[in-house]
């Protein structure tokens, strides 16, 4: 699941090629793995398997 | 002149008026009025990155992060459960652990469901957060956030978005006289008096959205904000006059002609 929705991939990916297939600057971004929130240190050493939860949110006009 | 500046935390900030960013209806438009307010401390929310349209522009291509320092939000967040994990991914956002915790009790009013923001406190202060709770205009309620280890209290003027300025000037007394961190009125401001008010009551800033973003023109609004929160604080300083039944005079009362 990605960001709510069902997300289709040819396999186990990490966080960083998941961004880079979504077309996505991962300095704007935070990412939440199963829950857990990824260091942008950690995108490409971090497994995403079939069945995960992922959130990618970004900052957006707000009080 | 150190007294012009607002400390909270380990951060001094020239302007004691912090805006929020959302509403507006251009990025454009969004950028002059944060100019327009002089304020160096601005909101933002942390929400979904929209994935089937790529091409919307993010708000950090608008916003010079060198000179306006981010304070991410929990706002829409109805659990200290889910205000915590916003204000995790907005840290990692934004690289800073401060937040502006909202946690929201009622969708029709917004009022802030205390329990569960001294709760959310509590494990974001042990996190290591720079923890600005939003709560209601109830002195108790500050004293328990400020023992939670809150680096300021952000009691509400009146509902978010409402415009109805400060509904409860003594309540917002007693818990500046009553807090050892800063006390920012956050919420319910509607136009430049509202903002002299709560500033003239001797609080340590003012946050407002609504109140520039909403008006007709924000960026005019926006620059009478900055004036009013000015104006307000020097009037505190200068200390009012005592308010009184009947009349004294200003003019000498010796020496009129004809007498």
């Amino acid at each position: 699941m990605l960001n709510g929705e069902t997300y289709k991939t040819d396999g186990p990916l990490t966080i960083g090629r998941l961004l880079c297939h979504l077309d996505i600057d991962r300095r704007r971004v935070a990412v939440e793995h199963n829950m857990n929130v990824v260091k942008k240190t950690n995108y490409d050493s971090t497994i995403v398997n079939g069945g995960d939860a992922i959130e990618v949110v970004n900052f957006v006009g707000g009080g | 002149m150190p007294e012009s500046f607002l400390t909270i935390a380990d951060k001094s900030f020239s302007s004691r008026l912090i805006v929020g960013s959302g509403k507006y209806l251009t990025n454009e438009l969004m950028v002059q009025a944060l100019e327009a307010s002089g304020a160096e401390m601005i909101t933002v929310a942390v929400r979904r990155v929209n994935l089937s349209d790529r091409a919307t522009e993010s708000l950090l291509d608008y916003i010079d992060t060198s000179r306006y320092f981010l304070l991410p939000n929990t706002a829409g967040c109805y659990s200290a459960d889910d205000a915590v994990r916003a204000a995790r991914l907005g840290r990692e956002a934004g690289l800073s652990n401060w937040v502006k915790l909202e946690v929201i009790g009622d969708e029709k009013t917004l009022f802030p469901d205390n329990e569960a923001l001294l709760e959310a406190t509590g494990v974001l202060v042990k996190e290591g957060f720079v923890v600005l709770p939003y709560t209601n205009d109830d002195p108790i309620m500050c004293r328990k956030l400020e023992d939670a280890g809150a680096a300021a209290v952000m009691p509400l003027g009146a509902p978010i978005g409402s415009g109805l300025g400060i509904q409860n000037p003594n309540n917002i007394q007693i818990i500046k006289a009553a807090s050892s961190v800063p006390v920012i009125v956050d919420a319910g401001v509607g136009t430049a008096s509202d903002a002299a008010i709560a500033m003239e009551l001797g609080v340590d800033g003012v946050l407002m959205n609504t109140g520039i973003a909403g008006s007709d023109n924000p960026v005019e609004m926006a620059e009478a904000m900055k004036l009013s929160v000015k104006a307000g604080r020097l009037a505190y300083l200068a200390g009012r006059i005592p308010r009184k039944m009947y009349a004294t005079a200003s003019s000498p009362i010796d020496g009129v002609v004809g007498t």
